[in-house]
């Protein structure tokens, strides 16, 4: 439960918390053992340097996982504008309960987030509505049009973290360069969408056999891998980050391992959908499986399972992308795209990761924590004494039925409603505050 | 022994087994006959309602489906989407719960939008008709079609899924655009036939070959086997989507000429689902000409759409017709 009273973090108190007895998985200092984890004064606390006359509130977590909190760099909040599909505090309640501490707001908002005063006016709501750390984006370009560059510098300095169009893909490879050259002034990287318009168009599933069964407009991985290469041909030139968002084909995996291979700043993330799902699961034309890109075929889940097991992708998030009921309830072509993310996120992942042995629980949760604090020069992701108290205690074994209903989102547009799932977040801290405990 | 129809709609023949679609042209042949009698009309629908829902142009069809509905004593409304409320911004699901809320029996719908049938179906306890979704299917079309097929070359006596069997079939155009081509490669493969598709490579993906089809880019390879040649509209706008460069190209390379019809079966049969364009997939000759069974196709559209609206109300198969 998410404690009635809070209706922002700041309302939650800073507690010394003892958390004791669970398996304490840090990855970033390669530590996995039992033991206790203290919190204090909103850090991280020395276990051999423990303040005397504390009062601490030991909570029994014997047989759970204690983890640095998870951090998902994508994510859309839809406020300012959008906020019938979700609002900061509805996803910012939504990632509590999944686990999360830190989230990353993609800025295609109702304004865009290509201002200073609207990346002012996301961090004060945040402030005042966010349950925990709620990091904004700003735009690549005005108005995400792909056509003049937005003003980097003046976001970077508003309080933007990374770079991007998202949603939106800049097609004028010009402008992508300048903005890779003019964004390494500012230390933030920039995340790409990675989708070509021309060939792409119209397409709203996996150009394959399900497109060619269903009649439904072909989308094929080609339109993706295509940005991928370039984006790595350009991360080269300029020696920019780039961090492709959303792969979801075996081609772009393999474009993203021989670039890192040669050296080039070049990462990618997986969604949970992309691994869970496949393109033949769009069938009964149910808009909850439309998302961009589109769900894919075995062979590209298997090349992106093997991606992260290889550690070409060192990232995995959500793109959690709500949007509300009656949007989604219309013929397939004409839908939004987009699925919830942030409930179901953590299972989804054990599902397909864990359980099947792809990866094992400290490198999975590498990719949730350390590995994208990493990327956004955040001082976040491990359980390093001094470290902010950003804690999630996982119960690996806990088996629980999803239910779109009981979210703490306001949109429902999830594919895994009844399905039946093990490990859930059981208690989420963040600056050692508890906003959500089960 | 006998297939009963328990189906609340049609929307595909991907999930229909081979007795289905026989039953249906079983009953659309006690309809044809029907036909020719000098009173056309028979009281099967009496008191029901029929509302077609043509959200996209269409003549033939839309005129068969009311034609059908008023042989069969139904009352029936045609909506055209220029008159509709979409285009007043209402939903396909709003229109549709709208059109059930005056207690409409049966919706006909044809729509641009892959699915849309299905959409509506499973939010309507009326019985949902496929007219034509996309690029997805066009059901009644493949039942009149392979209606046709068998009615020169059928096989009475063989079993559901054998009455096309050792036909060759060549389907020929726009594959991938194509709503008609995808029910027919259902259709004839369920009762049988041997499909090849023939086309251009960027109108026809490699992709079609799982559905159990042959693919061919070359029309002249195909020709001399073929039993059935259908022939399928080309679309202009799809040149400027530069899926081949010009008219004059894709006939050269795929359009039925005197030329090479001189080189197909003497009693070869000529169909297309229409509309045609002369001179472009096909001489204008040939499509008047004796191999042709262009106009029989749109008098079995009638007889055919018949069959399916009396089973979706209730009707019990060729029997009850005869009764």
């Amino acid at each position: 439960m998410i404690p009635s009273h809070l209706k922002k973090l700041s309302d939650a108190p800073v507690e010394s918390i003892c958390l004791h007895g669970g398996r304490i998985i840090d990855p970033a200092n390669k530590r996995d053992e039992v033991g206790d984890l203290y919190l204090h004064n909103g850090k991280i606390a020395d276990p051999n340097q423990l303040p005397q006359g504390v009062n601490w509130r030991t909570i029994d977590v014997r047989g759970q996982f204690v983890t640095p909190g998870l951090i998902d760099l994508h994510v859309h909040l839809r406020e300012p504008g959008q906020s019938a599909k979700e609002t900061i505090a509805t996803g910012t309640r939504a990632a509590a309960v999944g686990g999360f501490t830190t989230i990353v707001a993609m800025p295609n908002t109702t304004p865009h987030a290509d201002s200073a005063s609207t990346i002012a006016w996301i961090l004060q709501r945040a402030e005042e509505t966010a349950l925990i750390n709620v990091y904004p984006t700003g735009c690549i370009s005005q108005k995400m049009a792909g056509e003049l560059l937005a003003p980097i510098g003046s976001l970077v300095k508003a309080g933007v973290i990374a770079i991007t169009d998202d949603g939106n893909c800049v097609q004028n490879n010009e402008l992508m360069r300048r903005a890779l050259e003019y964004t390494k002034m500012f230390d933030v990287p920039i995340f790409d969408h990675c989708q070509d318009y021309n060939l792409s168009a119209g397409g709203v599933i996996n150009e394959g056999y399900w497109s060619t069964v269903l009649g439904l407009p072909g989308w094929p991985a080609i339109a993706e891998e295509v940005i991928v290469s370039r984006n790595a041909m350009l991360s080269e030139l300029t020696g920019a980050v780039i961090h492709c968002q959303h792969l979801s084909s075996a081609g772009s995996v393999r474009i993203v391992r021989e670039a890192r291979q040669r050296g080039i700043k070049i990462s990618g993330e997986v969604m949970p959908h992309h691994i869970a799902l496949t393109d033949g699961d769009t069938e009964g034309y149910n808009t909850n499986f439309k998302m961009n890109p589109p769900l894919r075929t075995k062979r590209d889940q298997e090349a992106l399972l093997e991606g992260l097991s290889d550690g070409t992708i060192e990232i995995l998030a959500s793109d959690h992308a709500p949007h509300c009921e009656y949007e989604k309830e219309v013929e397939f072509n004409y839908a939004p795209f987009g699925i919830l993310g942030l409930e179901t996120e953590l299972a989804i992942f054990i599902k397909t990761l864990i359980e099947p042995q792809v990866l094992d629980w400290s490198d999975m949760l590498a990719k949730l924590t350390i590995n994208p604090a990493r990327l956004l020069h955040l001082d976040k992701g491990t359980l390093t004494p001094g470290k902010d108290a950003d804690v999630t205690v996982i119960n690996p074994s806990l088996e629980w039925t999803v239910d779109k209903n009981q979210f703490q989102s306001l949109s429902r547009n999830t594919p895994f409603h009844g399905w039946e799932l093990r490990g859930r977040a059981t208690h989420t801290i963040v600056g050692g505050r508890i906003v959500y405990q089960s | 022994m006998s297939t009963v129809w328990k189906h609340k709609d049609l929307l595909a023949i991907r999930p229909l087994d081979p007795a289905e679609i026989g039953l249906i042209h079983d009953t659309a042949r006690a309809f044809k006959e029907v036909l020719s009698r000098s009173i056309k009309k028979v009281p099967s629908l009496r008191g029901k309602t029929v509302i077609n829902l043509f959200v996209e142009p269409s003549t033939r069809t839309r005129t068969s489906f009311e034609l059908a509905a008023k042989r069969l004593s139904a009352d029936v409304v045609s909506i055209a989407s220029e008159s509709s409320s979409f285009k007043k911004g209402e939903t396909l699901k709003d229109t549709g719960l709208n059109l059930q809320a005056m207690n409409s029996d049966i919706i006909i719908l044809r729509h641009p939008a892959a699915g849309a049938p299905q959409f509506l179906a499973e939010r309507l306890h009326a019985g949902v008709i496929n007219a034509g979704d996309g690029a997805h299917e066009h059901p009644t079309q493949a039942l009149l079609d392979t209606f046709t097929i068998l009615e020169k070359f059928g096989k009475h006596d063989a079993p559901a899924d054998q009455k096309l069997a050792g036909l060759k079939i060549a389907i020929v155009g726009d594959i991938q655009f194509s709503r008609v081509a995808r029910s027919n490669i259902w259709a004839m493969g369920k009762l049988g036939a041997e499909v090849t598709l023939v086309g251009p490579t960027t109108l026809l993906p490699q992709e079609f070959r799982r559905l159990g089809v042959k693919i061919s880019h070359r029309i002249d390879d195909v020709l001399a086997e073929a039993n059935v040649i259908m022939l399928l509209r080309i679309q202009h706008e799809r040149q400027k989507q530069q899926l081949f460069p010009s008219l004059g190209e894709y006939i050269s390379l795929f359009g039925l000429t005197h030329e090479r019809f001189k080189r197909c079966r003497p009693d070869v049969m000529i169909m297309h689902p229409g509309p045609i364009n002369r001179g472009v997939e096909i001489a204008s000759e040939l499509a008047d000409g004796l191999n042709s069974v262009i106009l029989q196709q749109v008098t079995n559209g009638l007889a055919i759409r018949m069959a399916v609206l009396y089973l979706l109300t209730g009707g019990s198969g060729p029997q009850g017709v005869k009764a």
